[in-house]
């Protein structure tokens, strides 16, 4: 008996499969990834234990959770409106160190003296700035040369990099740690408040800001009309143009949002944890959060509500893999999930568009 | 000199011998021709898509030697089932019988192996390359390191020996259409085609173009061999063919020797009704000039000269229709004046502003409404709702926004006026607007054109695959426009449309108008003159009112 | 610049344009079959992990450098079951498999970081032709895999425009639905494109960690792969404009270690800004190259990036 497999494109997608689709891709990513703590020799339900009670089970660990989920949100929600105009912006890691590069000048170099009031709010709006520039770049080229966005944003992404590091070893450099240079540290004007709870590094002003934004990109994207421009855009550019919308138009605008809004998290992290720049490496740990976010959006199927949740989700998994590493598991297995997660986020997206029918056979 | 032709005899049947099945069908033709069985037999078809049924239990058959006229309106089946027979496609029910015995055609490998070859609508070249490149695509009897040498040399043979001219190194994308279509006919033949099936081949070629095919037809069906024509022309499945089927919602109506009927009987079978071929066209006044170019120039996507210097006007409540073979520069001219191509020279007037390479935003604005010819790629949103798609264009107008807002409560009750105004059969308005028909997707894009008094309607090909009553529908609408004043651009391959609602004619010949003509003084023969390019009006830049 | 200076410079430029010369020829190919693989920089980064631990567990670098290649193949099979098979978006597809190779090489190499590769690659210089001056230096004194890149381009070249393997190949990128009713298996050739192209690119990153550094670091293809696509473009899918574009980037690095000491050896740019050029760079060359497939009008394989279906409306 041989099965035959018949692929059949689904009428309507409906928001019940598609959510199924979703919880299913999770679940197998985290029985894929189970399989490479097998060969670590360490028991994957004990790790995933670690894992989620770590990152869940405490106030401490859910503390450091929502730490690590407000860049993420940021960083998400920004790339959902990029990625709903079918603008594949992978610089989001590049435009977050522009944002953070943008409020250590800030802090440190043109307004030092300045109060509280002045100061961080001029930080987030030169890091939204710095960001939506950094963006906008590749979003230029894309629309008047036809510049694959890809290519130039992740390369933007290495510049970015190169030129944190040629500041915090070059004109900005201040002392020594761990081998590597530092900035001086930010004057406490610059330092953004905390939540009292858990380790208390929850930087609140800019946890409010990301669930605000979270409810503005979702209004704008379903409700205004330059949002209905970036849904024609992304489902049917033909007929965008043909209806009258400005190409150029639309995806500058969307560079200029998520850009803008990577460099908001680039000023999260630094006015509100580092109080100082570090290398790359220190602002955005590995897998490096404007990459991480990407998967952030595309398991929240780029809604800002849903990326809220799957933003916490991702948050968990990196203080994950702090905890996994006292059972002899590097951080860097917790890589392995964004790939995977991706992986089969993307197989299940085709579950959800088309049905797969099996006929047996005699 | 016997032994030269025997040579060339072998040279030229080599590529032939393709597949036992082929040799049993080029063996079987001869006997077979004798005893008038068939070449291909296809028994009781059944062919099933989401919400229709394609073919309908089909039986059908080709003798050897015969031309088989496949006739019928669009939809009716047609190329659904010729596509069965070249392997496109898996029949749900139904067996298919080649020389006499049952195959099973699961891809087009199969379909060429069994002796098919196929020339579609749109043809199946690779454009970036050369004619032998593209015959050479997939020959597996070819040599692994250059195999072009020996293709060419057995492409130029066999031209030769059709009539069917070609140069081997030229680039597809250099050729003529009409060059372009006989490269799919060799391609055919240079592996061993014994069935021949052509998909409406003339809906591209000039007159002269269409005289030339019918005499290579005729010399191909000669040895032997069976053509299938698909046409929705009656005049021409009567011209070419020897016997016709008639196809009609799937079913076949009825088998006929060509001889023994006529253009009205066909017409009754293909329709099922008396077809009104003239439809009720008022005398109205003209009013102001809506709609001057002068001299307009603009070049293809791949950087020829496709406009070639237009002028003409045209005025508030007249039809002017542009008349010609698809691919003289018609699509470019149409995108230039909405807007959507850049123009190289000349200018657009519209309303007496110069919107010369203004944005589409810019000249929809003016109140130019476009009704395109691609439906689904350009004038839709097919996963937005039907109430979205009605709003695609005037979204920003007051009516339905507020400071970046979108008033959605108006959309929709727009949206159900509009819904019901077109008789447009939905199942709700926020349906995606992919699950509607083609006629239901045309009267989609009709309401949002049309709903808002448009001085100027741009109307390319706006029947084109569509049903007899769509089709009527589309017509009366654009006719009721004209009496509101509308100045009527239309742009249609369909002689007969054009002659039935247009006020004057224009005949576009390789990127220029070669006249313009009041219907009323229209004559076919002179029309199709100049769509062939052999005959020019003096000054055909001036209007005859 | 002496003639001496000159010399090392084109030496050390074919070197370090090496790996980018496995990629692109790679990369070139599945692009030419229709698809569009963004995953090069993980299959490049796995690579290198993949040859640099075998060498140095084995102690023989020639099979880590085929596990390398072959490991690079296996990955690039993931991407095209889900591009070609399950039709998924390729540039998610191709995105996600770097992330994936990301991390799994940073998982894999934690254990190699700082350790030295005991076998190496040896140059092989020919004898004769290595005492040309300049183009000894600059083309005959490697090692055998700079040998095997080099005659991979022509060889690659041949089969890809003057065999039949060619045509079909050219076919299926261009326009798939014509080759699929001429009885060419679309799926199995851009499969075997993609593999190939995989094969390749693992060979690239192999390259790098045995032969060119050798040493294995987190990440070490510091984005190699991204600029392996824009030559992709660049060379307008064509292999020997790939050689070309190469050992341009190649020559850029080498002459990252001539502008970086203080002057009189150098210029005293600080490394962190040259360290940017490469990048740059890709940019620029990447534009350069849709430009001209925007010119010349024919460039990009029509069906790049389209997941074929038979038949689909």
């Amino acid at each position: 008996m041989i099965p035959k497999l018949k692929i059949e494109k689904r009428p309507i997608v409906s928001s019940s499969v598609t959510l199924a689709v979703s919880i299913l891709s999770m679940l197998l990513a985290l029985i894929a990834v189970a399989f490479v703590f097998l060969g670590y020799g360490v028991d994957p339900t004990y790790a995933y234990q670690k894992i989620f009670i770590g990152s869940f089970g405490s106030l401490t660990g859910f503390s450091e959770t929502i730490v690590k989920a407000i860049p993420l949100m940021i960083c998400g929600i920004g790339l959902a409106v990029a990625f709903k105009a079918l603008v594949w912006n992978i610089g989001a890691e590049g435009q977050l160190l522009m944002g953070a590069i943008a409020a250590t000048g800030i802090a440190l170099y043109v307004i030092p003296e300045a109060s509280s009031v002045l100061l961080l709010p001029s930080m987030f709006i030169g890091g939204f700035l710095a960001g939506a520039v950094w963006g906008v770049i590749p979003g230029v080229l894309k629309a008047k040369l036809k510049a694959n966005e890809v290519i130039t944003t992740l390369m933007m992404n290495y510049i970015a990099s190169n030129l944190v590091e040629y500041l915090i070893y070059g004109p900005w450099k201040g002392a020594m740690e761990w081998g590597f240079p530092i900035t001086n540290e930010f004057p406490l004007s610059a330092w953004l408040p905390y939540l009292p709870i858990g380790m208390g590094r929850i930087h609140y002003p800019t946890l409010i800001l990301a669930l605000s934004l979270a409810v503005l990109t979702y209004v704008f994207i379903m409700r205004t009309t330059l949002g209905f421009e970036v849904r024609v855009m992304g489902e049917n550019p033909d007929a965008a143009k043909y209806a009258g919308m400005s190409y150029f138009k639309t995806v500058i605008l969307v560079m200029l949002i998520s850009g803008g809004l990577a460099g908001l998290a680039g000023v999260g992290e630094v006015a509100g944890i580092h109080h100082r720049l570090r290398y790359p490496k220190g602002i955005s740990p590995p897998p490096g959060y404007g990459y991480t976010a990407i998967i952030v959006t595309c398991l929240g199927r780029l809604n800002p509500l849903a990326i809220i949740l799957s933003s916490l989700l991702f948050g968990g998994l990196l203080v994950g893999g702090d905890a996994i590493q006292v059972i002899g598991l590097p951080f860097a297995a917790i890589g392995l999930f964004n790939g995977a997660i991706l992986f089969f986020v993307l197989g299940g997206e085709l579950l959800t568009r088309y049905k797969i029918i099996i006929r047996w056979r005699g | 000199m016997l032994s030269a032709i025997t040579k060339k005899i072998k040279k030229i049947s080599k590529p032939f011998e393709k597949g036992h099945l082929a040799e049993e069908t080029r063996v079987c033709s001869n006997e077979k021709a004798k005893r008038g069985e068939a070449l291909v037999r296809m028994e009781g078809i059944v062919k099933r898509f989401p919400g229709v049924v394609a073919n309908d239990h089909i039986n059908f058959e080709v003798k050897p030697g015969e031309i088989h006229a496949l006739l019928g309106e669009n939809g009716a089946g047609k190329t659904t089932l010729m596509n069965i027979l070249y392997g496109i496609y898996r029949p749900d029910e139904g067996k298919i019988y080649v020389g006499g015995g049952k195959v099973e055609i699961k891809s087009p490998r199969d379909a060429i192996e069994a002796g098919m070859g196929m020339v579609h609508q749109h043809f199946m070249l690779v454009y970036p390359h050369t004619v032998a490149e593209n015959i050479a695509l997939g020959l597996s009897s070819s040599k692994f390191l250059f195999p072009l040498r020996e293709v060419e040399k057995e492409v130029a043979e066999l031209s030769e020996r059709y009539g069917l001219k070609v140069d081997p190194k030229a680039k597809i994308w250099q050729l003529s259409v009409g060059e372009q279509q006989r490269v799919e006919i060799i391609k055919a033949l240079y592996r061993g085609a014994q069935v021949l099936i052509l998909d409406e081949p003339t809906s591209v070629l000039t007159p002269r173009e269409i005289k030339d095919l019918f005499d290579i037809l005729r010399r191909i069906t000669k040895e032997g061999r069976a053509v299938i024509f698909i046409t929705h022309k009656l005049d021409e499945a009567l011209e070419i063919s020897d016997r016709i089927t008639v196809l009609r919602h799937g079913k076949v109506v009825a088998t006929v020797d060509t001889f023994k009927t006529n253009k009205g009987e066909l017409a009754r079978m293909m329709v099922g009704r008396e077809v009104l071929f003239r439809l009720e066209r008022k005398p109205v006044e003209r009013g102001k000039a809506v709609l001057e170019v002068k001299n307009l120039r603009a070049s293809s996507d791949r950087g020829l000269p496709a406009v070639r210097g237009i002028s003409f006007t045209l005025n508030e409540g007249e039809i002017l229709g542009i008349a010609g073979v698809a691919g003289n520069g018609q699509r470019e001219l149409v995108e230039v004046i909405t807007g959507l191509r850049k123009a190289t020279g000349g200018e657009v007037f519209i309303l007496g502003e110069d919107v010369t390479n203004c944005s589409p935003k810019k000249i929809i604005e003016k109140g130019v409404a476009h009704i395109p010819e691609e439906r689904i790629r350009m004038g839709l949103v097919p996963s937005m709702s039907v109430a979205e798609n009605l709003i695609l264009k005037d979204y920003c107008s007051p009516l339905f926004s507020e400071n970046l807002f979108l008033k959605h409560t108006l959309i929709d009750q727009v949206a159900e006026k509009r819904i019901s105004e077109y008789s447009i059969i939905t199942p709700s308005k926020k349906t995606p607007a992919k699950l509607l028909s083609g006629g239901n997707i045309q009267r989609l894009i009709l309401a949002r054109e049309l709903s808002e008094k448009p001085c100027l309607i741009v109307a390319a090909h706006p029947t084109y695959g569509l049903d007899v009553g769509a089709t009527e529908y589309i017509r009366t609408l654009l006719l009721k426009q004209r009496e509101m004043g509308a100045a009527i651009l239309l742009v249609s391959e369909d002689l007969e449309e054009i002659m039935s609602i247009s006020d004057r004619i224009a005949v576009m010949f390789q990127g220029e108008f070669m006249g313009i003509v009041p219907t009323k003084e229209a004559e076919i023969e002179e029309i199709g003159l100049m769509m062939a390019g052999t005959k020019r009006m003096m000054n055909p830049s001036e209007d005859s009112q | 610049m002496s003639l001496e200076a000159a010399e090392f410079l084109l030496h050390v430029a074919v070197r370090a344009g090496t790996p980018l010369l496995f990629s692109t020829l790679g990369e070139i190919y599945a692009e030419r079959s229709g698809v569009l693989n963004l995953g090069v920089e993980g299959m490049m980064v796995m690579g290198a992990v993949m040859g640099f631990g075998t060498s140095l567990v084995t102690e023989n670098v020639w099979l880590g450098i085929l596990l390398a290649a072959l490991v690079g193949g296996l990955l690039s099979l993931i991407h095209a079951f889900l591009s070609i098979t399950l039709r998924a978006n390729q540039t998610v597809s191709g995105i996600a498999l770097t992330i994936f190779g990301l991390g799994m090489s940073g998982l894999l190499g934690k254990a190699y970081i700082g350790a030295p590769l005991p076998s190496r690659v040896r140059a092989v210089p020919i004898p004769l032709l290595r005492d040309i001056p300049i183009l000894g230096p600059f083309l005959f004194q490697h090692d055998p895999l700079i040998y095997l890149s080099l005659v991979l381009v022509p060889l690659l070249w041949l089969l890809l425009f003057k065999t039949r393997a060619g045509i079909n190949i050219r076919s299926v990128g261009e326009n798939p639905a014509t080759a699929d009713a001429l009885g060419v298996n679309v799926h199995r050739v851009r499969y075997l494109c993609v593999f190939l192209g995989g094969v390749l690119s693992g060979l690239g990153g192999a390259y790098l960690s045995v032969a060119y550094r050798p040493a294995w670091t987190e990440g070490m293809t510091a984005g190699l792969g991204w600029i392996a696509i824009a030559l992709t473009i660049f060379s307008m899918w064509s292999p020997g404009r790939a050689l070309l574009g190469a050992y341009l980037f190649g020559g850029v690095e080498a002459l990252q270690y001539r502008l970086q000491p203080p002057p009189p050896y150098g210029l005293g740019i600080s490394p962190n800004l040259l360290a940017m050029l490469p990048y740059a760079l890709a940019v620029i060359v990447l534009l350069a190259g849709t430009r001209e497939t925007i010119r010349k009008r024919m460039g990009a394989p029509s069906a790049l990036g389209t997941p074929y279906v038979r038949g689909e409306k």
